[in-house]
């Protein structure tokens, strides 16, 4: 075993390398833009040079790049400072899907400014009553001559301020099985009729959106796939969501519960003597260092050829809580001043807090530790999935709460 | 990024599981843990003849001369099949000991014959509860002569000899003791896993032989243990899969309130968790055994990482596993009972979790420090 690449790996990532090293914005007039405005610069700045979307076709904007080039090039450019990525969930959910489900000439008109940046895609998927019950979602679309009409309310959708296109997946007939009477079309988020308004998170922060439809007239040919088959393009968007999500934690990572664990005392000694403490550390590092190693050999087997599968599901399952642990037990070794979220004054700049506070949010988003749990249970280990009371039963007749 | 068995590995893995399967069945398990043996014999010859003992020992004392990975593979499937026998004790340990401590003369004397597995040697190294401390060994070497008591040494009625740790006036010694002779008596003590025999070792003025002539230096005697933290932790994923299959096999035949208990979320999310810790216990050993192959300085983190990481995933398995076969899992008949033995009794040798967990973070210091 070793932890090289083969050599046409090597010669990849010293390409990618090359370019970062000579294209990566490092200016003061870049970073005086906004970091959407970042964002799509450096995105435009890759796409001209074929290193956005690689794995997508050329004709598309990409450069048909295998899975471990992609993840090479992912490695390379996160060594530089470079703005959020605001096209995640369009490039990596939506753009498979209009791959798979699109006409030709609505993949040639959206694809590549979607993989350019210059144009943002949001995914309308949950709703009040449907989140981990995906497919329980109320929204209705009416036929109305070739167009349909939109009514209904759409919840934590990511990015739906900034965005010029959604995709959504609605009920057109309420009259038969809730898989069975959906359907999925793209919208334009500019549209009459299409209400944006921020959800404040506990965290003070708005990352998501209520999108209310009132009335919002799509055209027919706005539709993917068939009337009534809503439900599998959707999967095919869901499927691409585990990798678009990904696991990445911020700093809370046992380094930094090292040096907390130095910096305090417990009884006039470092709380790193303390053999509680120690343990703690311990069972972190071996969640961290399993997901770091689970990764390599998932990077072996994409480097082999294999496709990523469920077992990827871990990543998420055991990383956002263990954030959630982590921070909890830092900020208990600082006692009292483990409150203090004052950037000036706390330790470590407040980022324990923050990952405190933003942990619930890493649990529940893109499936909730439960959903992931019984996706390894299903997916992984063959069980039966739990029975389903509203089975076979029109949607409009399913009991609801 | 080769960061996996390469192909010629796997081929073994299947062959060691097909073996396994077909001479270690659970009824052997089962013969050596209801009877009056302290492991299956026979098994071990065949074993032997497949030359497992021989994996790792060089081709110049009548090893194989092959790597540590086909060692954790072959200690994997051990796991898998919680075979009855002295494998950990003789080849994890005691081999490399003589291996990495003897003289030329002791190596000549001993590894052909460990390699062969023409007889069985082990190490004694506990005297009393609580945590080993190497600075602390009433066990005592003079002259040619040992005097002291060991208690437990896993394996020390059917070893010929025995790796006696050991301090001298000049320090600390690994002593080479035979154990058939007139001044060592073998009591057996009675553990919760008795398919492995275990036993309070007496010395009193036996005979023997310094490994090495010399005193050996506390960290080398770390660095041994490093390596067989590596082997158990392959030892014990093993014993953590079964435990999951058997889990998941009952949880799929089982019904209750009208359906298959593995349709109910508690039970699903239970062997889910069974999952997760078992794939992260399969990563650490994975980096793990990199680190025992290539000679890595990060095997101090890399070994105290897959123990832990081993060590609960095995219990954790072993525990829940009887949970979900609830009443019957409790019972002497079934066999879950074998893994729940096995993963403690690995758990507890060479340092419990609290020790690894200690020196996982010193490791972490140290290389924080070097960086």
């Amino acid at each position: 075993m070793d932890f090289n690449d083969t050599p046409e790996e090597a010669r990849f990532r010293e390409e990618a390398a090359s370019w970062l090293a000579e294209n990566a914005p490092t200016d003061d007039a870049f970073r005086a833009l906004s970091p959407l405005e970042q964002a799509k610069v450096w995105q435009k700045r890759k796409y001209d040079a074929g290193w956005a979307c690689m794995g997508w076709a050329p004709e598309f904007g990409g450069r048909g790049a295998s899975a471990i080039e992609e993840v090479i090039w992912r490695q390379e450019e996160s060594q530089y400072d470079l703005p959020a990525n605001f096209f995640l969930i369009g490039q990596g959910m939506i753009g498979p899907t209009l791959m798979a489900w699109a006409s030709d000439e609505d993949k040639a008109r959206f694809l590549p400014p979607l993989a350019s940046g210059e144009e943002v895609w949001c995914q309308l998927f949950s709703e009040p009553a449907g989140g981990s019950d995906l497919a329980a979602l109320r929204t209705r679309a009416e036929r109305d001559g070739d167009d349909w009409v939109i009514n209904g309310q759409k919840i934590w959708t990511s990015g739906a301020h900034y965005s010029d296109y959604g995709v959504i997946v609605v009920r057109t007939d309420p009259t038969v099985p809730k898989h069975k009477g959906l359907s999925y079309f793209y919208v334009d988020m500019k549209a009459p009729g299409v209400e944006i308004k921020p959800i404040k998170q506990l965290t003070g922060d708005s990352d998501f959106n209520e999108v209310y439809f009132t009335d919002v007239r799509v055209s027919d040919s706005q539709r993917l796939g068939e009337v009534g088959q809503g439900w599998q393009v959707s999967l095919t968007t869901l499927m691409n969501e585990r990798a678009a999500i990904g696991g990445s934690f911020g700093q809370m990572d046992v380094s930094l519960a090292m040096s907390v664990a130095e910096e305090v005392e417990i009884d006039g000694r470092p709380a790193l003597e303390d053999a509680a403490v120690r343990a703690r550390i311990a069972n972190w590092y071996v969640q961290e260092a399993g997901l770091k190693y689970t990764g390599y050999r998932s990077l072996t087997a994409l480097s082999r050829g294999a496709l990523p599968g469920p077992e990827n599901s871990i990543g998420k399952l055991v990383g956002a809580p263990k954030m959630q642990a982590m921070s909890s037990y830092l900020m208990d070794l600082l006692g009292a001043s483990g409150a203090i979220a004052d950037e000036s004054l706390a330790a470590k700049a407040g980022i324990i807090q923050r990952a405190y506070m933003g942990a619930p949010g890493l649990r529940i988003a893109g499936g909730t530790d439960e959903i992931m749990a019984n996706i390894i249970a299903e997916r992984v280990l063959g069980l039966p999935q739990e029975p389903r009371l509203d089975k076979g039963i029109p949607f409009n007749e399913v009991p609801t709460g | 990024m080769n960061f996996e068995f390469s192909d010629e590995q796997q081929l073994l893995r299947e062959q060691a599981r097909g073996f396994l399967t077909e001479h270690c069945p659970t009824s052997a398990v089962r013969a050596v843990l209801d009877g009056d043996q302290d492991w299956d014999a026979a098994l071990w010859q065949k074993v032997a003849e497949m030359g497992w003992t021989a994996t790792v020992i060089p081709e110049a004392y009548g090893g194989l001369g092959l790597s540590y990975y086909e060692l954790a593979i072959i200690a994997e499937e051990m796991g898998r099949s919680a075979a009855p026998l002295p494998f950990s004790s003789s080849v994890y340990l005691a081999s490399e000991a003589i291996q990495r401590f003897g003289t030329e003369a002791q190596k000549s004397a001993w590894l052909p014959r460990l390699a062969g597995g023409e007889c069985v040697a082990t190490v004694a190294m506990a005297e009393r509860a609580g945590r080993l401390a190497l600075d602390r060994l009433e066990t005592r070497r003079s002259g040619s002569q040992i005097s002291g008591t060991k208690v437990p040494v896993a394996d020390a009625s059917i070893a010929e000899v025995a790796v006696v740790l050991a301090r001298s006036e000049a320090g600390l010694e690994a002593c080479l003791v035979p154990l058939q002779q007139a001044g060592v008596s073998v009591e057996p003590v009675l553990t919760f896993d008795t398919s492995r025999g275990h036993s309070a070792v007496t010395f009193d003025s036996a005979e023997a032989e310094v490994l090495g002539g010399t005193t050996i230096n506390p960290e080398d005697w770390e660095s041994l243990l490093d390596g067989a933290a590596v082997l158990l932790a392959w030892e014990q994923l093993g014993l953590a899969e079964t435990a999951l299959t058997q889990a998941r096999d009952y949880a799929l035949q089982r019904f209750a309130f009208g359906r298959a208990i593995g349709s109910y979320q508690a039970i699903k999310h239970k062997l889910a968790n069974m999952y997760v810790k078992n794939t992260l216990a399969r990563s650490n050993a994975y980096y793990g055994v990199w680190a025992l192959a290539e000679g890595s300085d990060e095997l101090p983190l890399a070994a105290a990482t897959a123990r832990v990481a081993a060590i609960q995933a095995s219990t954790y398995a072993a525990e829940e596993n009887i949970q979900t076969h609830g009443g019957m899992g409790f019972t002497w008949e079934f066999d879950c009972h074998f893994y729940l033995r096995r993963a403690k009794l690995l758990s507890l040798a060479i340092g419990s979790e609290a020790v690894w967990q200690d020196r996982l973070v010193s490791a972490l210091a140290a290389q924080s420090a070097a960086a």
